[in-house]
């Protein structure tokens, strides 16, 4: 019962979802909704990993930085 | 640059110092839920940002969620459940309850739900076993009847007699940046070093700019290395043979579950929230007994192509006397019998009994390190 809302359908031309089935056998995965699924994070992944990764304040990194040489991993 | 954190931001549940000296005057006023230190670790990592983007510990929606697909409910991969037990209700949900841990009260937490859970399915989904021997599956077994899910606030660190060493996510993340470091490979250990770690890491490291040795402390089992003993190992180790700026050394506190591959991407996640871009995945990594195979770990990764941190699949290395070096099954055309395989337990044994290991197997410095504690091993 959890799953049927944790799935959704989406749609895909026949011919692709032909050649997404053709092209995953003799892999490890079993449909193509697992193919199409990995696919996407995969996508999705990529994409944010380019996004700007997130910045500290000024403040808040000189406090960092005053610790860091305190213990001595900064000179 | 370094990674970003999972989930996309840095998680940090601390609170203003009113507003805790507030909360800390008023602790009475609180039902009060005692944890164990392994708990209290957690609700370390959880403010810190160690496990992000976990708030708190898992609703029922996000635990079933964790067995069942190795993801949270809105599925950013994660692989074990972050939980906390209750024997009775002696709340309600909508409470905000304090956590203590021994004395301390460590953190509130803002209880979104109190839930039954099934330790048979919890054990096999996490564990593939429900084996009461497997020291993770006893411990789920010795939970109590209830999980309860919420957000958290930290009010107090758990006493740390290495605080020192313990760098926090935006802590590592500063230092990476300022040794201008762009790609780092995190290496997971519970051990003092030996000539077959160095190799792994050495081989890892020529691919990227920083080596973060990031030492687990926690509990430990009779015979490990005693936490002192691996911090001390490893500043040898990098005083003697690593290059300068090249690495660097931060403990994490941090209960192993003995998960074995499920666990290695919860060590691989937390890395990645400490900015490491590259994680090394040992031989049987977190593993414990038989339970799963020497390489499974490697395998698990295959799920996750959104892990957001790229795993390092690197051989044991052993020593092969024709080869004249240290070596692995990848690289090594020679049979068995050249073969040296570098055994930790072979070596506490050696160390034990007073024996200096040969130096192909632990560097001469490291093991004088080790014989200058008068009891360097867990008893
Ligand atoms: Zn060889």
């Amino acid at each position: 019962m959890a799953d049927e809302k944790k799935y959704t359908t989406v749609s895909i031309p026949k011919p692709l979802y032909d050649k997404i089935k053709k092209r995953i056998e003799g892999t490890g995965f079993t449909s193509v909704s697992d193919y199409v699924t990995y696919v996407l994070r995969e996508v999705l992944a990529s994409l944010e990993e380019e996004e700007k990764e997130e910045v500290f304040t000024e403040e808040e990194e000189e406090k960092v930085k005053e610790r860091l040489r305190a213990l001595g991993y900064l000179d | 640059m370094v990674s970003k954190p999972h989930g996309g931001k840095l998680v940090r549940r601390l609170v203003a110092e009113r507003t805790r000296e507030r909360i800390l005057s008023e602790q009475k006023e609180y039902p009060s839920v005692k944890i164990d230190h392994g708990r209290a670790i957690d609700l370390e990592n959880i403010a810190h940002g160690v496990y992000s983007p976990l708030k708190g510990f898992l609703t029922s929606d996000d635990f079933q969620s964790v067995l069942d697909h190795m993801r949270l409910s809105d599925d950013t991969p994660w692989t074990i459940p972050i939980v906390i037990d209750i024997v009775e209700k002696t709340f309600d949900e909508g409470d905000a309850v304090l956590l203590y841990y021994e004395d301390i009260p460590i953190a509130r937490m803002h209880v979104e739900e109190i839930y039954t859970y099934d330790k048979r399915e919890f054990a096999q989904k996490v564990f593939k076993t429900t084996d009461p021997n497997h020291p993770g599956v006893a411990k789920v077994y010795s939970l109590g009847k209830y999980l309860v899910g919420g957000e958290i606030e930290l009010l107090n660190e758990v006493p740390n007699p290495f605080a020192k060493y313990t760098l926090r996510p935006v802590e590592t993340r500063v230092l990476f940046k300022e040794r201008g470091w762009r790609t780092i490979v995190a290496f997971q250990t519970r051990n003092a070093p030996h000539v077959g770690h160095e190799y792994v890491q050495k081989a890892a490291l020529t691919f990227v700019d920083g080596l973060f040795i990031n030492p687990v402390l926690g509990k430990k089992k009779k015979g490990d290395y005693k936490d002192e003993v691996i911090i001390k190992a490893y500043e040898t180790l990098f005083e003697h043979y690593y290059p300068k700026n090249a690495a660097t050394l931060a403990t994490v506190r941090y209960e192993m579950r003995y998960a074995g591959p499920r666990e290695a991407i919860h060590h691989a996640i937390m890395r990645k929230n400490f900015g490491a871009t590259h994680f090394i995945v040992g031989r049987d990594h977190a593993g414990v007994g038989d339970y799963y195979g020497p390489y499974e770990a490697w395998d698990m990764f295959e799920n996750f192509p959104d892990l957001g941190i790229t795993p390092m699949f690197i051989r044991e290395a052993f020593y092969c006397r024709k080869c004249g070096g240290m070596v692995n099954a990848k690289i090594c055309p020679h049979p068995k019998e050249f073969h040296v395989r570098i055994s930790g337990t072979k070596l506490r044994k050696m160390i034990m009994a007073g024996e200096q290991p040969p130096e192909y197997m632990m560097r001469p410095e490291v093991y004088e390190v080790i014989r200058s504690f008068e009891k360097p091993f867990v008893e």
